[in-house]
Order: C-alpha cells, then sequence, then structure tokens
C-alpha cells in the first residue's frame, strides 16, 4: 500500500519536474496553428480577403472568424489544405472557382500614372512615368488590386489559358469508372 | 549477352504483319500546304524567324530553339510561307498551337547547309552535340526529347553504355523494323558518332526476337566494329520503355524519380541515330521521318517516309485511303499513343505511326466494378498496385494515389489492357500526374509571388527608414544647438 502510495508519488513528482522544465526550454512562440495556417496561405498579402495580409487572415482564421473559403486566389485548393489542418469539413462542391487571372494593361488606354506599380505587391508591372506599363504575367498572381484603381480602366483581368504545355486529361467519367 | 528478367508486362496481339514487309516508301507528291508546329519537342517552344510571305529553301532554319531544353524547326522542302498562326495541334486536347505553314513550290530546293564533319570521332563531342542541336533533332521513338540534351550527358556522368532501342514494342508499329532494315549502317554510323558524343565505350543494339530480319541486318552492319552487341530481348510489351531495356541489359532497375544515366547507361532510339547520322555526314537537318501508317480501316497500310508537315489526311490518303470510319485515330502505337483531334493536324517529328484503328480493334466497352482480381498488379512492370491507385484517384484522393507511387508509372497501359472488368486504369493515372504536375507548378508560383511580395515589403521597409533617418537629421539640423 505504502509502496504503491509512494511510486505514484515519485512518479507524479518527476513528470512534473519534467514537464515544466518542458514547458520552459521547449517554449513555442506566438500560436503555433497560426504560424501553419500562415504557411498555407499564397503569401502575397493582396487583401482580397479582406484582412490587411496573410498573417492578419491566418489569425481570423485560426480563431474561427474567418471561413476557409477567404482566400480568392488560393482557391479551392488552399481551402481544402485549411480544412484539413482545421479539422473542419467544407463542402467545396458549390464553391465556383473563377480560375487563374492574370491582369492585362491596354496599351493604348494606359497614361503612364504609377498607380498600379504603387499598388501591386508583388512587382509585377513595370513602366515609368508618363511611359507605357506592362504586367510580367509570370509575376502577376490575379489580386486586382491594380484593376481596381486604374483610373483610366485600362487593366483588364484575363484567364490564364489552358495550352498545350499545361493541359492534362480529365478525370474519367463516371460512366466508365464504376463503383468498386 | 546474359540479359536479365523484367517484372510483369503483356503480350498483345502485334498486328505488325500488315506492315512488316511494306519497304519504305517516300511520300510522293508533296502535300500543297505542310503544317510546322514550332513545339514537336518536350521543352520550351522554338521562336519563328519566318514572316508570312517569305520564300525558304529546304533544310532551312524556320525556327531557333529558345533556352537550353528547346528544338530548331526547319522548312521540309522550298516554298512560300502562308501563315505563321495558332492551328489545331497534333495532341489529344485538340488545342492550339503556333505554326508555320509552309506552301511548297514543288521546286524542292535546297539551302545552303552546314558542312559535313568530315572525320567526327576525331572530332570535339562538343561540336557533335551542337550539330545535332543545329539539325533540330528529337528522340524520335515518341518521347521527344532534345537529342542534343541528352547526349550531353556524358559530361556530367560516367557513362558505360549507349542503348540503342530498336525494341518497337509497341503493337502495329514497323517504322524501326524497316529502317533497320533498309538503312543498317546509316544507323551504326549514327550510334557510333553518338557513343563518341557521349564518351560512352560500349554500344548495345537491343531488338525485339520478332524482328528476325531486322536483327540480321544490324549484325552483318555492326560485324565490323568489336564495341557493338546486338542484343536480341523476348517480346515482351513494354520491352522497350528506356528503364525496362536498361533493366533487362543491365539487370539494375532505375530509381524512381532518376535517370537511366544514373545506372551509366544512356537509350536513343535506331531512327534518331540515323537522323544523327544524316547531321553529321551531311549537315541535314531533320526534315523528314518513317511513319507507320496501319489500322484495320486503312486500305493500304504502309511505311511512308513523310516530310515533316504532312497532313494525317494526306498520308492516310496515299495509303488508299479509308475504308470505313476509324473508331480511333491515333499517333503512335495503340498502347501508349495518343487520338488525334482530327485527321487535319500534321506529322510530326515525335510520329511513329497514324493508326486507323476499326471498332473491333479499339475494342472499347463499358467498365464493370472491379473484381479484385489481381491481375492488374501482377502484370504492371513498374511494380505499383494500380487498382488502389485507381481507388484512391476516384476518391479525389491524389496524395494517396502519390503515395502509392502514381507519379513512378510509365503510362504503359498494361493494366488497363489486361482489366477483365475494362476499367480505365491508365487514363486515372494520367489525369492523376496531370494534376500533381499542374499543382507543382501552381506551387512553384505561389513561392515565387511570395517571395517578391516579401522582397517589395523589405524595400518599402528600408525606403520608409531611410526617410525617417533623412527626417531626424533634418530636424537636428534645424535645431539650434544646445
Ligand atoms: S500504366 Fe502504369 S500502373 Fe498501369 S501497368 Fe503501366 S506502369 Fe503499371
Ligand atoms: S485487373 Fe481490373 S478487375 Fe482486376 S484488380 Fe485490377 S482493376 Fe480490379
Amino acid at each position: 500500500m505504502l509502496l504503491a502510495v509512494g511510486s505514484v508519488a515519485v512518479m507524479g513528482v518527476t513528470l512534473g519536474v519534467l514537464l515544466g522544465a518542458a514547458a520552459r526550454y521547449l517554449a513555442v512562440e506566438g500560436n503555433p496553428l497560426e504560424a501553419e495556417l500562415q504557411s498555407l496561405l499564397p503569401g502575397s498579402q493582396c487583401g482580397q480577403c479582406g484582412f490587411v495580409g496573410c498573417a492578419q487572415a491566418a489569425a481570423a482564421l485560426a480563431k474561427g472568424e474567418a471561413p476557409v473559403t477567404l482566400c480568392p486566389p488560393g482557391g479551392k485548393a488552399v481551402a481544402e489544405k485549411l480544412a484539413a489542418k482545421l479539422g473542419v469539413t467544407v463542402d467545396l462542391s458549390e464553391h465556383e472557382e473563377k480560375g487563374p487571372h492574370t491582369a492585362f494593361i491596354n496599351e493604348a488606354l494606359c497614361i503612364g500614372c504609377l498607380r498600379c506599380i504603387q499598388e501591386c505587391s508583388t512587382d509585377a508591372i513595370v513602366g515609368a512615368n508618363k511611359q507605357m506599363h506592362t504586367v510580367i504575367s509570370e509575376a502577376c498572381h490575379g489580386c486586382e488590386k491594380c484593376f481596381k484603381i486604374c483610373p483610366t480602366e485600362a487593366i483588364v483581368m484575363r484567364p490564364v489559358l489552358v495550352s498545350v504545355g499545361t493541359w492534362h486529361w480529365q478525370k474519367p467519367m463516371p460512366e466508365h469508372a464504376t463503383q468498386h | 549477352m546474359k540479359l536479365f528478367p523484367i517484372r510483369g508486362g503483356i503480350h498483345p496481339a502485334y498486328r505488325k504483319q500488315a506492315t512488316a514487309e511494306k519497304a519504305i516508301v517516300a511520300l510522293l507528291p508533296l502535300p500543297a500546304r505542310l503544317y510546322l508546329p514550332l513545339q514537336q519537342h518536350m521543352g520550351a517552344a522554338a521562336e519563328a524567324l519566318v514572316q508570312p510571305g517569305d520564300r525558304v529553301k529546304k533544310g532551312q532554319l524556320l525556327g531557333r530553339g529558345v533556352g537550353p531544353v528547346s528544338a530548331a524547326v526547319h522548312a521540309p522542302t522550298s516554298g512560300r510561307i502562308a501563315q505563321v498562326a495558332e492551328l489545331t495541334a497534333p495532341h489529344p486536347s485538340g488545342l492550339p498551337q503556333l505554326t508555320i505553314v509552309l506552301e511548297p513550290d514543288g521546286q524542292d530546293e535546297w539551302a545552303e547547309l552546314a558542312p559535313p564533319i568530315a572525320d567526327p570521332f576525331a572530332a570535339d563531342p562538343k561540336a557533335i552535340k551542337e550539330r545535332v542541336a543545329q539539325a533540330g533533332i528529337v528522340g524520335m521513338g515518341g518521347a521527344t526529347f532534345p537529342s542534343s540534351v541528352k547526349l550531353d550527358l556524358g559530361t556530367r556522368l560516367k557513362l558505360e553504355i549507349l542503348l540503342l532501342n530498336g525494341a518497337e514494342c509497341e503493337p502495329y508499329l514497323t517504322c524501326d523494323d524497316r529502317v533497320m532494315r533498309e538503312h543498317p549502317s546509316e544507323v551504326i554510323d549514327g550510334a557510333r558518332i553518338m557513343a563518341h558524343a557521349l564518351g560512352a565505350p560500349r554500344i548495345v543494339i537491343a531488338i525485339e526476337r520478332n524482328k528476325p530480319q531486322a536483327l540480321d541486318a544490324m549484325r552483318l552492319a555492326a560485324s565490323a566494329f568489336p564495341a557493338i552487341e546486338v542484343v536480341d530481348v523476348p517480346v515482351q510489351y513494354p520491352m522497350g520503355s528506356e528503364r525496362h531495356l536498361t533493366q533487362a541489359i543491365t539487370g539494375q532497375e532505375t530509381p524512381a524519380r532518376k535517370l537511366t544515366a544514373d545506372l551509366g547507361v544512356v537509350v536513343h532510339n535506331v531512327a534518331t541515330a540515323r537522323a544523327v547520322h544524316h547531321a553529321v555526314r551531311f549537315g541535314r537537318p531533320l526534315l523528314s521521318r518513317v511513319v507507320t501508317v496501319s489500322g484495320g480501316a486503312v486500305k493500304e497500310p504502309k511505311n511512308v517516309e513523310a516530310p515533316l508537315g504532312t497532313p494525317v489526311a494526306d498520308l492516310i490518303d496515299f495509303c488508299g485511303g479509308l475504308s470505313e470510319t476509324p473508331k480511333r485515330l491515333v499517333s503512335g502505337g495503340p498502347m501508349m499513343g495518343q487520338p488525334l483531334p482530327s485527321s487535319e493536324v500534321p506529322v510530326v517529328k515525335g510520329t511513329s505511326g497514324i493508326l486507323a484503328l476499326t471498332t473491333a480493334e479499339a475494342n472499347e466497352r463499358p467498365t464493370q466494378p472491379c473484381i479484385r482480381c489481381g491481375t492488374c498488379v501482377t502484370i504492371c512492370p513498374c511494380g505499383l498496385v494500380p487498382v488502389e491507385m485507381a481507388a484512391h484517384i476516384r476518391k479525389d484522393d491524389l496524395d494517396g494515389a502519390a503515395a502509392w507511387g502514381v507519379m513512378d508509372c510509365v503510362s504503359c497501359g498494361s493494366c488497363s489492357y489486361i482489366c477483365p472488368s475494362y476499367i480505365p486504369l491508365v487514363h486515372y493515372f494520367n489525369y492523376a500526374k496531370g494534376r500533381i504536375t499542374a499543382q507543382d507548378r501552381e506551387r512553384r508560383k505561389q513561392d515565387e509571388v511570395k517571395r517578391l511580395a516579401e522582397a517589395r515589403a523589405a524595400r518599402l521597409e528600408k525606403q520608409a527608414q531611410a526617410k525617417r533617418e533623412a527626417a531626424a537629421r533634418k530636424a537636428q539640423a534645424e535645431s539650434p544647438a544646445p
């Protein structure tokens, strides 16, 4: 009896000390969930979700204050990953994916005002004062910030077309794919 | 030579008899228009150097390769450039692709060609690689990887064997068989030049046993060269897959996501060797290729040496036309070939065959539930478990399929062929591989966007900092000294 009480007491004390030490030495800065969520977001700080940047969006997600479908450029793929990380289920069958778009500047309308350049968070627009601007489509992630600010509506968002190089087979049709 | 067994595989009906005894004929007359896509190869598309209205001569460079992995495009005959436009690609998607349209003038007048390399075996390997690149040669077995890039592997790796692939394990196709029978010395010469460029001391030429005449012809032509060994390999689909042929010859399995070159073996197709011979000995770029035109719906199946850019419809007309509307029109072999969107698309560098298959040959049947027979597992030459991978893909679990190794599938189609329930297994894998590759591309772009955004944020911060400091200095200068 005494032995049992003693050994449990000893175990309790040792484990308590261990846990205490672990809490002190292995402490994690900030909220780990937030950091993990942030790493899943595109990180382009485009602000389309309504938050200032991806970090704030991740914080809101961690608190459950924002839906996993908040990120338009991330699309379905990001929503799925966020849902998996947060352990929530989300029905994405209705989630309309817009498909990737990139900005395109109509050179005839561009007055070279520089506003879009200041707006772009990935430096995807090149041009100088009173000179025509162009978008480097590889760097454009389709956040639409430039599209919204252009005073002459010279910027249009164009869908990224599938080419022979990026095309792939579709999933076999359901009638060809009967259940196992 | 001791051969090593390869795993699994199947023995489809070979149906090569329709064209095996048909000697190669040149396509006559020349089509009214040749359609030359700027991308007939893996890698980046070539860049057009001509404009509509330009007159060009045979062998003239029309499109220049761009970047490290690309290939040049040349004029297969003399004539006038009618158009440079987005036209339907010879690709299952049927999407448009930038294409140069050439109207032959019937003169077939040659441009000035690069001079022959007099003694290629004394030449710098670099000169040979350059010549192969200039000639626009790509892997002609169907993979269409630029050959000059593949010949460069010797600079990075220690190579033992140039393995010349004459297996031609796809049913119907006999173009490589005919090339080996009719031009064995050209193939051997090209192989020796390539081995020199690679720095590979040995050449092994592997031919499936069902081609005894090709074996004889190649053995005879190779008899003068002790470094060359002509080997008859068992008839077993997919023996002609690079990895499997290497395994049959060396006994070593190429690890996933590695190249056969990591085992010291570089594989080239026999038709590619012939093209290298032409480029090095005569300065001739790749202008035509031998195509097997076959299938039950073709009236007179043939092997045709067709100028690149020949419309498939012209090729079929040259072979007597169609006896019935084909169920499937395929470019390449029936196992790994790709369906063509129409017969209006051209023959390109990788077109080994044009097959017009009848309903009976296509053998498409409604899918039935999997009976868990395990046959697909037994025959998969890559040791994969098709039934499991397909189950994951059906549930949209691509990560699960990847964990089962779907990216290691070579799309040989054996599993689909053998499945008693007609489950389109390889279609699932092609879809999954395409989706996963697209996701990777997307991820790379996202990383790049993130990097750019961070760089910009850092720059803005630095500017703000500089401004603050300047303001502070100014304030200090203006305030009277204490
Ligand atoms: S298609 Fe892929 S999974 Fe099917 S047998 Fe061939 S390698 Fe195996
Ligand atoms: S061969 Fe077809 S039926 Fe048999 S286990 Fe594989 S998928 Fe199922």
